[in-house]
C-alpha cells in the first residue's frame, strides 16, 4: 500500500513534505462538509479492521432532500464509511468505528442505541442485487411485517403496491407478485431491492454501486428513481461512474486511501474540482 | 486431435505447434490411462457391493418364505374343555401341545411306535400349539369340529423343503431322518405340503425356534431408538451448529470446541457405548437394554455428526441473505430463522439422515448398554427392553442352526433397505433443494 501512495504522491506533486513525512495522508477536507438540513451528522469517523485503520477522520453531513456521491479509488473506503452509517460493520468480526455519528441529533453508537430499529430508520441497498429467494411480494413485505407497520393484510397490500410504484416496479411485477423474486432479471431484482428498502420507510437510504451490476438501460432507470426518491428521503449513493455521480447527486464527496479529501457541490467538484487528487481522479489519471 | 504443421525449411526455426503435436501423444496416452484407471476402480468397487449383496441375497431370500403342513384338527372338547365348562380362562390354560400331537396321529393313523411318533410330533414346529390357540381363542365355535388346517413346519422340514439340506448325506450326519423324509414324500404327495409367504417373519419377535424368529421386536425397538435419537439430536445438533456458526464469538474457545466437535465424530462408537454405560445407566439409573438409554447413546454419536454437517450448510448460504435481512432491520435471530436456517434446512436434514443411517446401523455401542439381551416380546414404547436390528442380526450369526443363517442375511437385507432408502431421501433432498438463491 505504502508503495502505491508514494507512486500516486510523486505522479500528482500536489502534497507537500509533511504530507509525505506523515505517509502521504491528506490532512483535513477540503469544502464545506456540511448540510443545510442534515440528517445524519458525522464527525471525525475512525474505522478499524482488526490494527488497520481504514478511514480516518472523515467528516460528513448527509442532508435531507439531498443526493451525495461518494467517490475515489477502489479500497479508499467508501463502503466502509457507508457501512458505518446504519450500523452494518457490527456484523464484522474486529471492526471498530469511532468518532460520532448522529441521526438527527441522536449518537448511533451510543450504548443505548439498538442497531435493529436504526437499520429500519437507515436503509441499505447493496451492490449485488440480493432479494430473499422468496415471492416479490414476501420480499417487499418482510420488512414491514417484522416491524409491525401494518395492522390488517390490506393496509400491507397497499404499502407493497405503493413500495414497488416508487421503486418503478409495480407494472413489471403487479401480474405475478408471488412469483421468486431471484426469477427477475438483475435491474429489476434491484428495484425490487430498493422496494424492500423504501417499505419500511427509512429517513435515509445508502446505496453502495447499485447499478455496478446493471447494464445502460436497468443504470437509467434506477437513476432516475434515485432522483424521484430524494423527495422524501436523504441518500447516500457510492459509485465508481463519475457520469452517474454527475447526473444523480447534489454533492460529491472524494475520498482517498480512507481519507475524505473534498467535498462540494457536485458542479463544482466536477468542473473546478479544489484538490489536486480529486483532480487527478475526476480526470482519469488515477483511480 | 493432430493439427498438420505446413511443411517447412528444415533449417526454419521449430515452430510451436511442432512442439505441441510432439507432445500430444504423450499427453492424450496419460489421460487415458487416467481414464482407464478410474473406470477400473469404479468397476472394482461396484462389482465388491454387487458380490456382497448377490451373496446375502442369496442366502437370506429363502427366510422370506415358510414351510406349512396341512393337519387335520379335530378341536377335542374333552382337551380343550376338560371341566365342561366354555370359558376363556380354561380356553387359555388348555393343553394346545396334546391337541397338535392328537392331530399328527390323525394325519399318521398308521403310526403306533413311540419312537415314529416322536419323530412324526417333530415335523411341526414348537409354534404351532401358540397357532391353535389363537385361532380357538378368536373362535370358540371351532371346538368340536374337525378342520384341516396349514401348521407352521419344525426348523429341520423346512430347511429340507428349502434344500438347505442335503438328501444324499449319509442318515446319521442329518439332522432329519430317512423316516421322517419318507413321511413328509408322502404329505408332498398329497398336496400336504406348502411353501407360503413368512408372515411371521415380520410380525414375530425373536425366538429359540428359527421357524418362528421373526424381526418384528428388533423394528420396533429400532423405531423407537431412531426416533429418541432424531429428538435428542437434531434440535441440539442445529442449535449448536447455528450458535457457533453465527452468534458465538471467533476465539481460542470457540476454536477449541470446534476441534472438539471434529474430534467426536471421529471417535470410535463403541465409546459411545461405554460412556453411556457409565453415565446414563449407573450414574442416572436410565432403565438398561430400553430404546431410551440407546438413543441418548446413539444421539451423542450422532450429535456432532449433525453440527458439522449444520455449520457447512448454514457456511453455505451467501452473506448477502443475511445483509438483506439485517439491512432491513430484522434482529439477528429473525434473520437465521426467518432466512438463513431455511436455506440452510436441505443440507442440514441431508446431514441428519446420513447421522441417522449411521445410527440405524450401529451395533458395538448398544452392546455395551445391555442392547443384547434375548428379548421374545416385542416392544410397545421407550422403556420397554429391546433390541435394534443391528443387534438382533448378530445375536442371529451367532447361532448355529441353518435356519437362524436365512434369517440373518434376511434381516441384513431389510436393514440394506432401510439404509437405502435413507440414503435415497437424503440424495433427492439435495436434488430438489439445491441452490435456490
Ligand atoms: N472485512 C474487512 N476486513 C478487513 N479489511 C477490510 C474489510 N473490508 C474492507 N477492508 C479494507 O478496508 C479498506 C476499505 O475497503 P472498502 O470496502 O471500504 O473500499 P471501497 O472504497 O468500498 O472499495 P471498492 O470501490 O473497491 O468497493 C480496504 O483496504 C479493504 O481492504
Ligand atoms: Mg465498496
Amino acid at each position: 500500500m505504502s508503495t502505491l501512495a508514494s507512486e500516486i504522491i510523486r505522479n500528482t506533486g500536489a502534497i507537500s513534505a509533511a504530507d509525505l513525512a506523515r505517509g502521504g495522508r491528506v490532512s483535513g477536507t477540503i469544502g464545506d462538509i456540511t448540510a443545510p438540513d442534515p440528517r445524519m451528522v458525522c464527525r471525525g469517523v475512525n474505522v478499524w479492521y482488526g490494527a488497520k485503520q481504514a478511514i480516518r477522520d472523515v467528516s460528513l453531513d448527509i442532508g435531507k432532500n439531498q443526493v451525495v456521491a461518494m467517490i475515489g479509488p477502489s479500497g479508499c473506503g467508501k463502503s466502509t464509511f457507508l457501512r458505518c452509517l446504519n450500523r452494518m460493520n457490527d456484523t464484522i468480526d474486529g471492526c471498530r468505528v469511532g468518532g460520532s455519528i448522529r441521526l438527527d441529533g441522536q449518537e448511533i453508537y451510543d450504548k443505548r442505541v439498538d442497531p435493529v430499529p436504526l437499520r429500519a430508520q437507515v436503509g441499505m441497498v447493496f451492490q449485488k442485487p440480493n432479494p430473499f429467494p422468496k415471492s416479490i411480494y414476501e420480499n417487499v413485505a418482510y420488512g414491514p411485517r417484522i416491524h409491525g407497520l401494518t395492522n390488517s393484510k390490506a393496509e400491507l397490500d397497499a404499502l407493497v403496491e405503493t413500495s414497488l410504484k416508487k421503486a418503478g416496479l409495480w407494472n413489471e411485477v403487479k401480474e405475478r407478485l408471488d412469483q421468486p423474486g431471484t426469477g427477475l432479471s438483475g435491474g429489476q431484482q434491484q428495484r425490487l431491492c430498493i422496494a424492500r428498502t423504501i417499505a419500511v420507510s427509512p429517513e435515509v437510504i445508502l446505496m453502495d454501486e447499485p447499478c455496478s451490476a446493471l447494464d445502460p438501460i436497468a443504470t437509467a432507470i434506477i437513476e432516475e428513481l434515485i432522483d424521484e426518491l430524494r423527495e422524501h428521503y436523504a441518500i447516500a449513493i457510492v459509485t465508481h461512474s463519475m457520469q452517474q455521480a454527475a447526473r444523480v447527486s447534489q454533492r460529491t464527496a472524494y475520498f482517498h486511501l480512507g481519507d475524505l479529501v473534498e467535498v462540494g457541490e457536485t458542479n463544482q467538484v466536477f468542473t473546478n474540482p479544489r484538490h489536486q487528487l480529486t483532480e487527478d481522479y475526476i480526470t482519469g489519471r488515477f483511480g | 486431435m493432430q493439427i498438420e504443421a505446413p511443411p517447412s525449411a528444415p533449417s526454419a526455426p521449430r515452430r510451436t505447434i511442432d512442439i505441441v503435436n510432439a507432445s500430444l501423444k504423450r499427453r492424450y496416452a496419460r489421460e487415458a490411462r487416467f481414464r482407464f484407471m478410474g473406470a477400473a476402480a469404479v468397476t472394482l468397487g461396484l462389482l465388491f457391493v454387487a458380490v456382497l449383496f448377490a451373496d446375502i441375497a442369496g442366502k437370506g431370500y429363502s427366510a422370506f418364505q415358510q414351510t406349512y403342513i396341512q393337519v387335520p384338527v379335530y378341536f377335542d372338547p374333552a382337551i380343550l374343555e376338560p371341566t365342561g365348562t366354555p370359558d376363556p380362562q380354561t380356553l387359555a390354560g388348555a393343553d394346545y401341545q396334546a391337541l397338535v400331537k392328537a392331530s399328527v396321529r390323525l394325519l399318521f393313523p398308521e403310526l403306533t411306535e413311540r419312537r415314529q411318533l416322536r419323530e412324526a410330533y417333530a415335523l411341526i414346529s414348537a409354534g404351532a400349539p401358540q397357532q391353535l390357540a389363537s385361532m380357538v381363542s378368536a373362535h370358540p365355535s371351532v371346538i368340536g369340529t374337525t378342520r384341516d388346517l396349514w401348521l407352521i413346519a419344525g426348523a429341520d422340514v423346512d430347511m429340507l423343503m428349502k434344500g438347505h439340506l442335503d438328501r444324499a448325506m449319509p442318515e446319521a450326519d442329518r439332522h432329519i431322518k430317512d423316516s421322517s423324509i419318507a413321511l413328509l414324500d408322502r404329505l408332498a404327495a398329497d398336496g400336504r405340503i406348502e411353501k407360503r409367504f413368512n408372515t411371521g417373519f415380520f410380525t414375530n419377535g425373536t425366538s429359540r425356534e428359527p421357524e418362528l424368529a421373526g424381526i418384528a421386536g428388533a423394528l420396533a425397538g429400532t423405531f423407537y431408538t431412531l426416533v429418541l435419537t432424531l429428538l435428542f439430536s437434531f434440535p441440539l445438533g442445529v442449535g449448536a451448529a447455528l450458535y457457533l456458526q453465527e452468534f458465538a464469538p471467533k476465539n481460542r474457545w470457540t476454536d477449541l470446541i470446534e476441534v472438539n466437535i471434529n474430534n467426536l465424530a471421529a471417535v470410535p462408537s463403541i465409546v459411545f457405548g461405554l460412556l453411556g454405560l457409565a453415565v446414563f445407566i449407573n450414574f442416572f439409573g436410565v432403565p438398561r437394554s430400553t430404546p431410551l438409554v440407546a438413543a441418548l447413546v446413539l444421539g451423542l454419536m450422532t450429535l456432532p455428526v449433525i453440527i458439522i454437517a449444520s455449520r457447512a450448510a448454514l457456511q453455505s448460504v451467501p452473506p448477502s441473505i443475511r445483509e438483506a435481512a439485517l439491512g432491513v432491520g430484522a434482529s439477528p435471530l429473525q434473520t437465521q430463522f426467518h432466512h438463513v436456517l431455511p436455506l440452510a434446512m436441505p443440507g442440514i436434514m441431508t446431514g441428519a439422515i446420513i447421522g441417522m443411517a449411521r445410527a440405524l446401523g450401529e451395533s458395538a455401542p448398544l452392546l455395551m448398554i445391555g442392547m443384547i439381551a434375548f428379548i421374545v416380546d416385542v416392544p410397545q414404547g421407550f422403556t420397554d427392553a429391546a433390541t435394534v436390528l443391528p443387534v438382533q442380526i448378530y445375536l442371529w450369526a451367532d447361532s448355529p442352526e441353518r435356519g437362524f443363517v436365512e434369517r440373518t442375511s434376511a434381516a441384513i437385507l431389510v436393514l440394506l433397505g432401510f439404509l437405502v432408502l435413507m440414503n435415497l431421501a437424503a440424495v433427492l433432498l439435495r436434488r430438489r433443494f439445491e441452490r435456490r438463491w
